[in-house]
């Protein structure tokens, strides 16, 4: 439904309940806009009764997650008399945090916020969300990729509150810049333009680093990119060589094959996105190489940057009312690969139209507690956290950490009216993930057991080669030895049986 | 007398207890979770037997960290070491401001290590940090100090350094104070300048409390961890990862609990021999033979 839509059909409701004698209630003291009516809404909420009964969340820390989850907290605990507990851990002792409580047989929280990438760990603790909540106006309109990741086994056990994708960011200001595009074809003997392969990405870091461009006094740098080992770098990698791995006509697994469980981390097309990695890496920023998610959010947002790719942060950042290069910034999808690696010929296989393969990155989801004996409370408080009238408030807030995952999200007014975005940019960037959502040729995250074993290895490998510690291929032939043990250590069924649902999803079956 | 020899003990024995409990059952439940294989996927204490040790016997990065922990913490120990003696001799006879500035010397012990590491990163950030302006000034360029190996060592090493030498400097200082007026007096009537009472009379007066304060700081150098997370993450590629950070990533981030137990034990014998042979070589060294 588009924004506008919806803002009318609020209106006419308003309108209609106050012709008819029935005034709604105000919400506006909470910091909506306007409740927008439903099983999830304000009034429907206000409706209930939990007084006396007590709600336990863990989430994130503040701001990100951490911030609208005890903001809603407390209006949820207004509006129903409840008592809601929230306790906020910081991202690296999450996972532990919610695993112990359920390894030791402890009741210790209702709902639980987590990266949705643990689903294969935590699975077995979940309970479904209910269909009444499924077939609520928020999560019918939720886009395909975030219900998709909400699900294992085909059954929703996760509540979508968020969507997260890795695409290109931009300068659009020194893109269209004829001295810059001059100096760029001077150097490469090419027109400048957004780059459509990672090669052409690395040209243009290249040309656009160690120099002022910006005119601030300091030098800038073409490229901003997540590298630091334990701060989400796998994200980066796996962005950088899903191109040249993932070749929309092979079907049966992206990290292993399927079949036989043997992992493919070293294959040439991961080899090849791992190269170009390092060789990006001598033309960061000083001290790039260290650059965790804060660092490379900064680096572009600030203006250091020409180029990034990540999460939706560095955009928002870019797009802050202070920020000096607001509206001077343009999303695009993920560079793509004009060669990429066919594992059934074992051959390179040569594009005239660069493949592109969507990253759908892990984000951040909610789930409820199958040990939960406040399971009806718990899915009204996510139901509320995610109600229409919040989300809307909450994508507004950068630092909330929320970003758009439903269809109504995916309409340029939305950012141009209220957040002033200059209607290009808005549409660069609505178009950019919307076109995430119909690729056939998708990569998600690897959701099995032991992910974070898995992930750790690969960061490690990755890490090495950026280092110079070892060559591409030795630190990926590496990675795939520690894999092909981690899968032994689990069990290759355990694993397979999990991973043929991620397969299940990037072979759009 | 053999009664109240009774009374002692029976008065006695709930703290023994409470002790042994605090010092006994965490390590015994490590031991028992070292032969268990749980992780994420299989949770409690099943029996594996010694497969977590047959593993962490081939694990290459853990004998790594293992060397690299040995070379950062006696660099740093060392150091920390000669600039602690150091000050603790221009303090000792110091008398003026001697109050003020044995406080100013205390602080940054007196910090908490991970702050202080935060500080330290932002102090090295190699775009925004002061430590590079300030190499710049001085004509030295950007210098990678956290993404080169070399360099993030160093850093390491520093920060120890800047955090831990006032320890030092702290029970040196009262070795120092605690030493006899009387073979000084002996040395300056025989003529005995600086040097050679120091090297004579000083040093190897302080030999006990020297190999004392030594093997505290490498007990405690031997658990970097905090600094190594902080500023390096164990990066560039392994290159700053300690036993003590390698341990933490394959237990709390990888949820391998089984194996990071078996670790545990095994770093902890290690360590207590190769501190029992440093210690003893270092008593044998500076004391016994009345260096």
């Amino acid at each position: 439904m588009k924004l506008k839509q919806l803002l009318s059909a609020v209106s006419a409701l308003a309108i209609a309940s106050t012709s008819t004698g029935y005034a709604q209630e105000d919400y506006s003291r909470f910091g909506i806009e306007a409740d927008v009516p439903g099983m999830c809404s304000y009034a429907s909420i206000d409706a209930k009764d939990y007084s006396s009964r007590t709600l336990n969340i863990i989430t994130h820390a503040i701001p990100v997650i951490g911030e609208p989850t005890a903001l809603h907290a407390q209006q949820f605990e207004e509006l129903t008399g409840a008592k809601v507990n929230v306790v906020h851990v910081p991202f690296g002792d999450l996972f532990q945090r919610i695993l112990i409580p359920f390894q030791t047989n402890q009741n210790a929280y209702d709902v639980l916020f987590y990266a949705s990438l643990w689903v294969g760990d935590l699975n077995r603790y979940l309970e479904p969300v209910p269909q009444a909540y499924q077939d609520a106006s928020g999560i019918q309109d939720v886009t395909r990729n975030y219900i998709d990741v909400a699900k294992w086994d085909g059954q929703m056990i996760q509540y979508p509150m968020d969507g997260d994708r890795h695409y290109l960011k931009y300068r659009t200001d020194i893109f269209s810049n004829p001295e810059m595009q001059e100096r760029f074809k001077s150097e490469t003997g090419r027109d400048l333009s957004i780059p459509a392969t990672w090669e052409e990405y690395n040209e243009v870091a290249r040309v656009f680093s160690g120099w002022d461009w910006s005119g601030n006094g300091t030098n800038n740098f073409g490229s901003a990119e997540v590298a630091k080992r334990d701060d989400l770098m796998f994200s980066a990698f796996i962005s950088r060589a899903a191109a040249f791995a993932k070749h929309p006509d092979v079907k049966g697994g992206f990290f292993f094959d399927l079949e036989t469980m043997e992992p493919l981390i070293n294959s040439p097309g991961f080899v090849r996105g791992l190269e170009l990695f390092v060789e990006a890496s001598k033309d960061w920023a000083p001290g790039g190489a260290n650059f965790g998610l804060g660092d490379e959010i900064f680096s572009f947002g600030g203006g250091q940057a020409l180029m990034s790719y990540s999460w939706d942060d560095a955009f928002i950042q870019a797009q802050q009312s202070d920020s000096p290069i607001r509206n001077n910034v343009a999303a695009a999808p993920l560079p793509g690969a004009s060669e990429v690696w066919n594992r059934d010929t074992g051959q390179w296989d040569t594009f005239d139209e660069p493949n592109r393969a969507p990253y759908i990155t892990w984000g951040w989801t909610s789930a409820v507690s199958n040990r939960s004996q406040n399971q009806d409370m718990a899915f009204d408080y996510l139901c509320f956290f995610s109600n229409e009238a919040n989300t809307l408030s909450d994508l507004q807030i950068g630092r909330f950490g929320v970003n758009p995952y439903r269809k109504s999200h995916f309409d340029a007014a939305l950012w141009t009216e209220k957040l002033g975005w200059d209607a290009d940019l808005a549409a660069s960037y609505v178009e950019t993930l919307s076109s995430m959502d119909s690729s056939q040729n998708r990569v998600f995250d690897l959701r099995v057991p032991g992910v974070s074993q898995f992930m750790s290895s690969m960061a490690t490998g990755v890490a090495s080669a950026i280092a110079g510690q070892m060559e591409p291929q030795a630190a990926l032939d590496q990675v795939a030895k520690e894999w092909a043990q981690i899968v032994e250590r689990i069990g290759a069924d355990t694993v397979r049986d999990a991973y043929a649902s991620v397969v299940a999803l990037e072979d759009n079956l | 007398m053999q009664g109240l020899t009774r009374y002692k003990l029976l008065f006695l024995l709930p703290g023994l207890l409470i002790l042994l409990g605090i010092i006994l059952f965490p390590l015994i439940f490590t031991i028992r979770v070292s032969f268990s294989g749980w992780d994420a996927i299989r949770p409690g204490l099943d029996w594996i037997g010694g497969t977590n040790y047959g593993r962490l016997f081939v694990d290459g990065r853990f004998w790594q960290s293992l060397s690299r922990l040995g070379a950062i913490a006696l660099t740093s120990v060392m150091f920390e070491y000669l600039f602690g003696f150091g000050l603790a001799l221009l303090v000792w006879h110091q008398v003026r401001f001697r109050r003020i500035t044995r406080v100013l010397f205390l602080i940054p012990m007196m910090t908490t290590p991970v702050v202080m590491a935060v500080i330290w990163r932002t102090i090295f950030h190699e775009s925004l940090g002061p430590a590079n302006d300030i190499a710049g000034m001085l004509g030295l360029g950007t210098i990678p100090w956290l993404t080169h190996s070399v360099w993030a060592t160093v850093v390491v090493i520093l920060v120890d350094v800047w955090q831990w030498t006032p320890f030092m400097f702290l029970l040196l200082l009262a070795g120092l104070l605690s030493l006899p007026k009387e073979p000084f007096l002996a040395a300056a009537i025989d003529g005995a300048g600086p040097i050679r009472t120091f090297f004579n009379v000083t040093f190897p007066a302080m030999a006990p409390i020297s190999v004392g304060a030594l093997i505290i700081r490498l007990i405690e150098a031997s658990k970097i961890m905090e600094t190594v997370y902080v500023i390096t993450s164990g990066g560039p590629g392994t290159s700053t990862e300690t036993s003590s950070y390698y341990i933490f990533i394959r237990g709390l981030r990888d949820f391998q609990i089984g194996y990071a137990a078996a670790l545990s034990v095994t770093y902890l014998v290690i360590m207590i021999v190769l501190l029992t042979i440093i210690a003893k070589i270092l008593t044998n060294t500076l004391v016994k033979s009345g260096v």
